[in-house]
């Protein structure tokens, strides 16, 4: 309307025309997939000081502080000993049930609290999204590193387990480094996944606390995997021998369990090749998947 | 300003060698606002639509910018002025590209910072670590954090009053915390600043301080946007005034004429 005191030095050009003769880029316009990836590693500072900054505050409020980073894995698996080893007396096939049961609970911990944390990971930062302009990929990486913090921790713990159980130390605690490694690329792949379709469909919250103990249920976690061959017709017990969740756990379990070597739900290659294959899978389509939605972030 | 050198190719005749940061197209910004499961839905219904991805009836559209079309240039520094509701904000956030609009389109030079009273940070961390977060999240480098975190507490001036910058932001006042955030975007060159009343909640002290770092920020060739409802803090440091009402751009033009305009409307 009234541009009077703006002499247009550009007269005759249409405003699109002015913003290109410039080189003015469209607003939060979402950039192709190599350029997103190499911001996104600039923000990898932002990253680590931000999930290290959220693991220091999620205790803040509590007397005991950071020690509750042990305390809360010791805590968990003392419940679960308690119903399924003593109450429920689950472990007539393990040899190890308490070491058995712990990995299996740490390691599904890992991708479980990724995963209900990923789910808000858009909507319980949008003060941020709105304030500042950066790779949104960054915000689902950042709740997957702080879960992977807990879980470095939760294996310390573990590994307290498995020594005081009587397993010895082989040279194959080594394998558990590439296991999480694995693990946390599909964690990372997933809570993108999740982080998207929660910012869309805010109910999606609600929903995951039952999602997610079917999926425990379904890993092999308090009980022996062998039950599946047992008690369901083949072709579903190979469906869930597939489940990531499972094949990590047992990853996990073949690294650090001597006394159940024996008992793997597969062969330690085929373990490997799904774990590899889920984690390329889940993490480069989480990834694409997550920035093909860029510009909705934040947004409503 | 005049004599500035003109961008190449630039043959027109009233060129005065402005280069422009911000355009705004004829810009439409509509808000979806869900009211919730009212209405009496069904919750088979509520699947229904989540999984066909229509709308539910109990969304609200609120058409809050109508059409807005100007240009902003090189150190210049803009106010935008307008009643509760005129759609000031929203505008800023369109044209930091956080908000979509539905018709038109915003056009800018590098990527304009939105500094808003409610910019987010950490309110369980101490001021110190929300210096050094805020400074990586606008994407800058460790080292040139370390360098500049003292200098903004400095800036932001909240160690006034014993050492406030190692206890966690929520023990701050709302000036205090408004003055970091201040502070932390104001450390950055930015293109294009947009500026969301952040000025309004600090003392007088700390206003001329940050008034005379937009100041500075245009003279490195930024420009500045400024929503105040604070007028005379809108005079001191524009311009120019874009006044808005209901969506639509009333009037364009030196601060002086549009607040005239403004303050003499029935």
């Amino acid at each position: 309307m009234a541009n009077t005191a703006v002499a247009d030095p550009d007269s005759g050009l249409s405003q699109a025309q002015l913003a290109q003769r410039y080189g003015l880029r469209v607003a939060g316009e979402r950039p192709p997939l190599a350029e997103y990836t190499r911001k996104l590693w600039a923000y990898r500072h932002f990253m680590t000081a931000y999930s290290r900054a959220k693991v220091a505050s999620s205790f803040s409020q509590t007397q005991l502080g950071q020690l509750w980073q042990v305390l809360t894995p010791v805590t968990n698996a003392a419940v679960y000993f308690l119903i399924f080893g003593l109450i429920l007396n689950q472990h007539r096939n393990v040899s190890n049930f308490i070491a058995y049961l712990c990995t299996g609970v740490f390691i599904f911990m890992f991708t479980q609290t990724a995963v209900t944390n990923g789910t808000s990971a858009i909507t319980s930062n949008l003060g941020l999204i709105r304030a500042l302009q950066f790779p949104r990929a960054a915000l689902p990486i950042t709740v997957t590193l702080v879960q992977l913090q807990q879980l470095l921790m939760s294996m310390v713990v573990l590994a307290g387990i498995v020594l005081l159980t009587g397993e010895p130390i082989t040279f194959r605690w080594v394998l558990i480094v590439p296991t999480l490694l694995l693990q946390t690329v599909f964690n990372i792949g997933l809570t993108m996944i999740m982080a998207r379709i929660g910012a869309k469909v805010t109910d999606l919250k609600q929903v995951m606390p039952f999602v997610m103990r079917t999926w425990l249920y379904a890993s092999g976690v308090l009980y022996p995997v062998a039950l599946f061959r047992q008690h369901l017709p083949p072709w579903a017990a190979t469906i869930l021998e597939g489940n990531p969740a499972l094949v990590y756990i047992e990853l996990a379990r073949h690294a650090l369990l001597e006394s159940n070597r024996q008992n793997l739900v597969s062969p330690p290659t085929q373990l490997w090749l799904l774990g590899i294959a889920w984690a390329v899978l889940v993490g480069v389509g989480g990834f694409i998947y997550f920035w093909r939605g860029e510009e909705e972030y934040g947004r409503g | 300003m005049a004599d500035q050198t003109q961008p190449a190719g630039s043959t027109a005749v009233t060129d005065q060698g402005r280069v422009p940061t911000v355009v705004v197209d004829d810009v439409h910004v509509v808000y979806r606002i869900h009211k919730g499961a009212t209405g009496g839905t069904s919750p088979v219904s509520a699947l229904k639509r989540i999984v066909s991805r229509t709308n539910a009836p109990n969304i609200t559209e609120v058409h809050a910018v109508k059409g807005v079309s100007f240009t902003a240039y090189q150190g210049e520094a803009i106010g935008l002025i307008g009643s509760n509701g005129s759609g000031k904000s929203t505008l800023l956030r369109a044209i930091a590209g956080l908000l979509p609009v539905d018709r038109g389109a915003v056009y800018t030079m590098g990527q304009p910072s939105l500094l808003g009273v409610n910019a987010a940070l950490l309110n369980d961390l101490s001021g110190e670590r929300n210096v050094v977060l805020g400074c990586l999240a606008m994407g800058m480098a460790p080292e040139e954090v370390k360098r500049l975190a003292p200098e903004i507490i400095e800036f932001s001036g909240i160690n006034e009053r014993g050492d406030f910058a190692s206890l966690p932001m929520r023990t701050y006042s709302s000036g205090m915390g408004a003055r970091l955030r201040f502070a932390i975007a104001a450390a950055k060159k930015h293109d294009v600043l947009l500026i969301d009343e952040a000025l309004a909640t600090g003392d007088r002290k700390f206003r001329r301080r940050s008034e005379q770092r937009v100041r500075e920020l245009r003279e490195s060739a930024g420009t500045v946007f400024l929503v105040s409802h604070s007028l005379s803090s809108i005079v001191d440091t524009c311009e120019r005034t874009i006044w808005l009402e209901s969506g639509v751009l009333r009037m364009d033009g030196p601060t002086e004429e549009v607040i005239a305009a403004y303050e003499n409307q029935p």
